[in-house]
C-alpha cells in the first residue's frame, strides 16, 4: 500500500447525494416558474431575480468573510435559493434598492445571525419578503399586470392580484358573482396569466417543479399535499355555505402564493419538521392560518405569514411529534 | 408483494460481484493465529500450552462461562506460542499460535461428507453437541448458539426463522452456501426443529437471490412446516428485529429479544455448522468468507480455516491492488476497518472487503440542514441527528431517554446524510458512555 491505510468506523460506503445536489435540484425545479415569469413580466422579472440572487450571494460572502470570519459557503447553493425565492415573492417592478434591502434582511438577519445554514428558524426568503411588505406596503403591492406590458417597465400598468380584487370587492359589499366576472378564469390562473409576485404566477409551472422535487426525493408529499388539501377543504366549506361571500377552493389554490408556498417555501428542509407526523401538523397549521388571514384578515394573502408563524413552532413540533420507536407498542399477533 | 419491514431502511448499491463464484477451499496456512475471544461474551480459557501437539478439531480453549464458547484447533500441528495479536477490533488480543504440521494428512485431505438426513441424536444431545462444537452465530454477531437455543420451560416459541437475507452489499458467503449446501441446510433446520420441538420454520431470502429462493422452494417441497419467504431487497433486513417484523409482522419489544415474541432467528451459515456438528461431530473450525472489492483481480468466496491471516486470502485473489486505502472485516455497512493484513479470520468474519481511495474517503462534514433523512431511514424509529447532538454535548441522560441504547448501529443514517455528518460515530460513543453510566448505577 502506497498511502497510509484509513481506519474509520462503519459504515464504509456513503450515498452520493450531497446537500449541494439537493440545493441545485431545488434550483432546477424553479426554472419553469422563472420562464413563465419572464414571459409574463419580461425584463422586469429578470432584473428583480438577478438583483436578489447577486445581492444574497454577495451579502453572504461579505458577512461570512469580514464579520463572522468563517468559511465562505456561497457555493453550497442555499444563498442562491434564498435569492431566487425572495425574488419570486416580489412584484416585478420593485425598486432595486428595496430588493437589496430585502436580501440583506434575508441573508444577514434571518440566516447568518442565527448561525448560518441549518441553524435558521425562519425561512430567510420569507423574512426578507415580509420585512419589505411591512416596510414598503405600497411598492410591495403594486403589481404590474400581465403580458401586454412586458416590454416597458416604466409605463407598466398596475393592477390588483386576484386575491386582492376579491378582498376589496367583498369589503365593499360586492357579490362573488360580480367579482368573478372581472377575475381571470381558473385556466388563466393555472397557466399564469394574472397579476402577482414573480414566481407565483403559473400553477402549472410550479406543479411541474414540485413534481420534479418529489421525483428526486428532495421533498416528500406530506407538506404540499396536506397543505393544499386542508386549504381546499376549509375554503370549500365556506364556499359551499355561502358562495356569494367566499371564493371557490380552486381560486384559493391557484392564486396567490399557495402553490409556491406549498412546494417551495413550506418544504424548506431547514425550517420544516423532521418527522412525517410533524410535517402533517405543520402543513395543516400553515393552511389554517393562511385561510383565516385570506378570509378574515386585513391582508388579501397570508401564505408568507402562515409559514413564518409555523416555522416558529417547528422546534416544538420536533419535540412532541417523534417517530414511533420500534418495539415501543407491543401489538404482536402471535398466531 | 414482497415482504419487508415497514419503517426506514436503505438500498445501497448491491455490488455482489462474487455471486457467481463457487466456494473454493483455501489451502491450509503454515501458521494459524486463533483468538480466544471470537464470540460475544466471556473469552474462552486456554487449555493447551506451548509446544503441545494438537490434532485437528481438538479443543484448545474451553468455554469460559454461560455466554461463551469452545474453541477448537483448525489444523493439526504444534502450539508455538500464546501471544497478543491485533484482531479485527484493532486491539491486541490473546491468541493461540499453531504451526501446521506439514506431514499430517488431515491438514491436506479434506473429506467431503455425504448428505446424511437421519437425525439420530435426541434433543438434549443435540444441544450438548452444539455447545461442545463451539457453534456461534455466523451472521456476524457471533452470539453463542447454545445460549440462543436454551429456551426455558414454559416459554412460548412457535417459529424458527432462518436468516438468508445477507443484506450487506458485496457479501455473498451466505448466498453461495445456500446454493451449494441447500439440502444440508434443510437437514440442519430439521435438527433444530427436533431439538426445540418446533413445527414452523420460515427461511427468509432477499429477492436479489432468486436462484437461492427457487432452489430452497424445490428442496423443501416434501418437508412439513418449512416455508420460504422472498423479501424485498432492503438494508438492514438481516437484523433480527427487522427480519421478524418483515416475515411474521411481529414487533420485538424495545430492549427485548425475538424470543419475547416466540421466535428464534438463526443464520444459514450457523445452520450448516450445526448440521456438520450433529451429523459428523465436526466442530466449528472453518467458515465461508467472501473476499471482494471492485479493483481485485479475482474476488471470490472461500472455505477458510479459522485463524488464517487475512494476507493469505488477499494473496489468493491476486494481491492488494494499487490505491487500496481501506480493508474491512465484514460488509461495508457494519464491518470493521482493520489495521493490517496479519489480522486472523475468526468465526465472525463473513467477508474481507478491499476499498480504494474513492470509496474509502468520507466527504467533509457540513452543517446539518435538518432534512430529516436520518429520521426517515432509521429502522428503529430513532432520531439520529438528535442523538448525535446529545452525545456531542455530553447530555447522556437525555440521550438515554431518547432510546439511544436501542440503536442497532446499522449505519443507515450515516449512509444517507447529505452533509456527511458522522452520526453513527457519535451515537456509538454516546451508547458506550450511557452503558457505563447505567452499569455504575446498578
Amino acid at each position: 500500500m502506497s498511502q497510509p491505510i484509513i481506519i474509520s468506523a462503519s459504515p464504509h460506503v456513503h450515498s452520493d447525494r450531497t446537500s449541494k445536489k439537493l440545493m441545485y435540484d431545488v434550483v432546477i425545479a424553479l426554472i419553469p416558474a422563472f420562464l413563465v415569469s419572464l414571459y409574463v413580466f419580461g425584463i422586469g422579472a429578470f432584473i428583480v431575480t438577478a438583483v436578489a440572487v447577486i445581492s444574497c450571494l454577495l451579502f453572504e460572502y461579505l458577512i461570512q468573510k469580514f464579520l463572522m470570519k468563517t468559511d465562505v459557503t456561497i457555493g453550497d447553493g442555499s444563498a442562491l435559493i434564498t435569492g431566487i425565492l425572495l425574488a419570486f415573492n416580489l412584484p416585478s417592478g420593485l425598486p432595486i434598492w428595496m430588493i437589496i434591502v430585502g436580501s440583506l434582511v434575508a441573508i444577514g438577519v434571518a440566516k447568518l445571525s442565527f448561525g448560518g445554514l441549518g441553524f435558521n428558524i425562519f425561512n430567510p426568503a420569507l423574512v426578507g419578503r415580509v420585512f419589505l411588505l411591512v416596510s414598503f406596503p405600497v411598492q410591495m403591492t403594486m403589481w404590474p399586470t400581465a403580458v401586454e406590458n412586458n416590454t416597458t417597465m416604466a409605463d407598466a400598468v398596475t393592477g390588483a392580484t386576484p386575491l386582492g380584487m376579491i378582498k376589496e370587492g367583498l369589503m365593499f359589499g360586492d357579490t362573488m358573482t360580480n367579482i368573478t366576472a372581472n377575475l381571470p378564469s381558473n385556466l388563466e390562473l393555472f397557466l399564469g396569466l394574472s397579476g402577482g409576485s414573480i414566481g407565483e404566477m403559473s400553477g402549472l409551472a410550479l406543479l411541474l417543479g414540485g413534481i420534479y422535487l418529489l421525483y428526486r426525493k428532495v421533498i416528500t408529499w406530506h407538506i404540499p399535499v396536506t397543505m393544499l388539501v386542508t386549504m381546499a377543504v376549509m375554503t370549500g366549506i365556506f364556499w359551499v355555505i355561502d358562495p356569494e361571500s367566499y371564493a371557490s377552493p380552486l381560486i384559493h389554490i391557484l392564486s396567490g402564493g399557495a402553490l409556491l408556498g406549498a412546494f417551495f417555501m413550506a418544504t424548506d428542509l431547514v425550517t420544516s419538521p423532521m418527522t412525517k407526523k410533524g410535517m402533517i401538523i405543520f402543513a395543516i397549521g400553515i393552511a389554517v392560518i393562511t385561510v383565516v388571514i385570506r378570509l378574515f384578515g386585513a391582508y388579501p394573502e397570508g401564505v408568507s405569514f402562515a409559514i413564518l408563524i409555523m416555522n416558529a413552532f417547528v422546534p416544538l413540533i420536533n419535540t412532541y411529534f417523534k417517530p414511533r420507536r420500534f418495539g415501543s407498542k407491543i401489538k404482536s399477533k402471535i398466531v | 408483494m414482497l415482504k419487508t419491514f415497514p419503517k426506514g431502511g436503505i438500498h445501497p448499491p448491491e455490488n455482489k460481484i462474487t455471486a457467481e463464484k463457487g466456494i473454493k477451499r483455501m489451502a491450509v496456512p503454515k501458521v494459524v493465529n486463533v483468538p480466544i475471544a471470537q464470540h460475544i461474551g466471556i473469552p474462552a480459557e486456554i487449555v493447551v500450552d506451548r509446544k503441545d501437539k494438537v490434532v485437528k478439531g481438538q479443543i484448545i480453549a474451553k468455554s469460559g462461562g454461560f455466554v461463551s464458547s469452545n474453541i477448537h484447533s483448525p489444523v493439526a500441528g504444534t502450539v508455538t506460542k500464546l501471544d497478543l495479536i491485533i484482531d479485527s477490533s484493532g486491539y491486541k488480543k490473546q491468541c493461540i499460535v499453531i504451526r501446521t504440521d506439514a506431514k499430517d494428512p488431515s491438514n491436506f485431505e479434506e473429506v467431503e461428507n455425504p448428505l446424511k438426513t437421519d437425525i439420530e441424536l435426541e434433543p438434549k444431545e443435540i444441544l450438548q453437541r452444539i455447545t461442545d462444537c463451539g457453534i456461534v452465530g455466523l451472521g456476524g454477531a457471533t452470539f453463542p448458539s447454545q445460549v440462543k437455543l436454551n429456551v426455558r420451560e414454559g416459554t412460548t416459541l412457535d417459529y424458527l426463522i432462518i436468516n438468508g437475507v445477507e443484506c450487506e452489499p458485496y457479501l455473498t458467503a451466505d448466498h453461495r452456501l445456500m446454493l451449494e449446501k441447500a439440502e444440508e441446510i434443510v437437514v440442519g433446520i430439521k435438527i433444530l426443529m427436533k431439538a426445540l420441538h418446533l413445527k414452523k420454520v420460515v427461511i427468509g431470502i432477499e429477492n436479489n437471490k432468486k436462484d437461492a429462493i427457487s432452489l430452497f422452494k424445490k428442496v423443501i417441497k416434501k418437508e412439513d412446516g418449512i416455508q420460504v419467504a422472498a423479501l424485498q431487497v432492503k438494508y438492514p433486513q438481516g437484523g433480527e428485529k427487522q427480519l421478524v417484523r418483515a416475515i411474521l409482522g411481529r414487533e420485538v419489544p424495545k430492549n427485548g429479544l425475538p424470543l419475547d415474541v416466540g421466535v428464534i432467528v438463526h443464520n444459514v451459515g450457523t445452520i450448516f455448522a450445526i448440521y456438520q456438528a450433529i451429523q459428523y461431530d465436526k466442530p466449528l473450525i472453518e467458515r465461508v468468507v467472501t473476499v471482494t472489492g471492485k479493483k481485485l483481480q479475482n474476488p471470490s468466496n472461500f472455505w477458510v480455516k479459522i485463524g488464517t491471516p487475512i494476507k493469505d486470502l488477499i494473496a489468493e485473489v491476486g494481491g492488494l491492488p494499487e490505491g487500496t486505502r481501506k480493508l474491512v472485516n465484514g460488509g461495508p455497512m457494519m464491518g470493521k476497518a482493520i489495521k493490517n493484513t496479519d489480522v486472523p479470520v475468526t468465526k465472525g468474519t463473513s467477508g474481507i472487503l478491499v476499498i480504494d481511495e474513492e470509496e474509502a474517503s468520507r466527504g467533509e462534514a457540513k452543517n446539518c440542514i435538518r432534512c430529516g433523512q436520518c429520521v426517515f431511514v432509521c429502522p428503529m424509529g430513532l432520531e439520529p441527528h438528535l442523538l448525535m447532538n446529545l452525545s456531542e454535548k455530553g447530555m447522556y441522560d437525555k440521550a438515554s431517554a431518547e432510546d439511544i441504547m436501542t440503536c442497532i448501529e446499522c449505519g443507515s443514517c450515516s449512509y444517507v446524510c447529505p452533509s456527511h455528518r458522522p452520526l453513527l460515530d457519535y451515537i456509538r460513543f454516546g451508547k458506550n458512555i450511557v452503558k457505563k453510566l447505567e452499569t455504575s448505577k446498578n
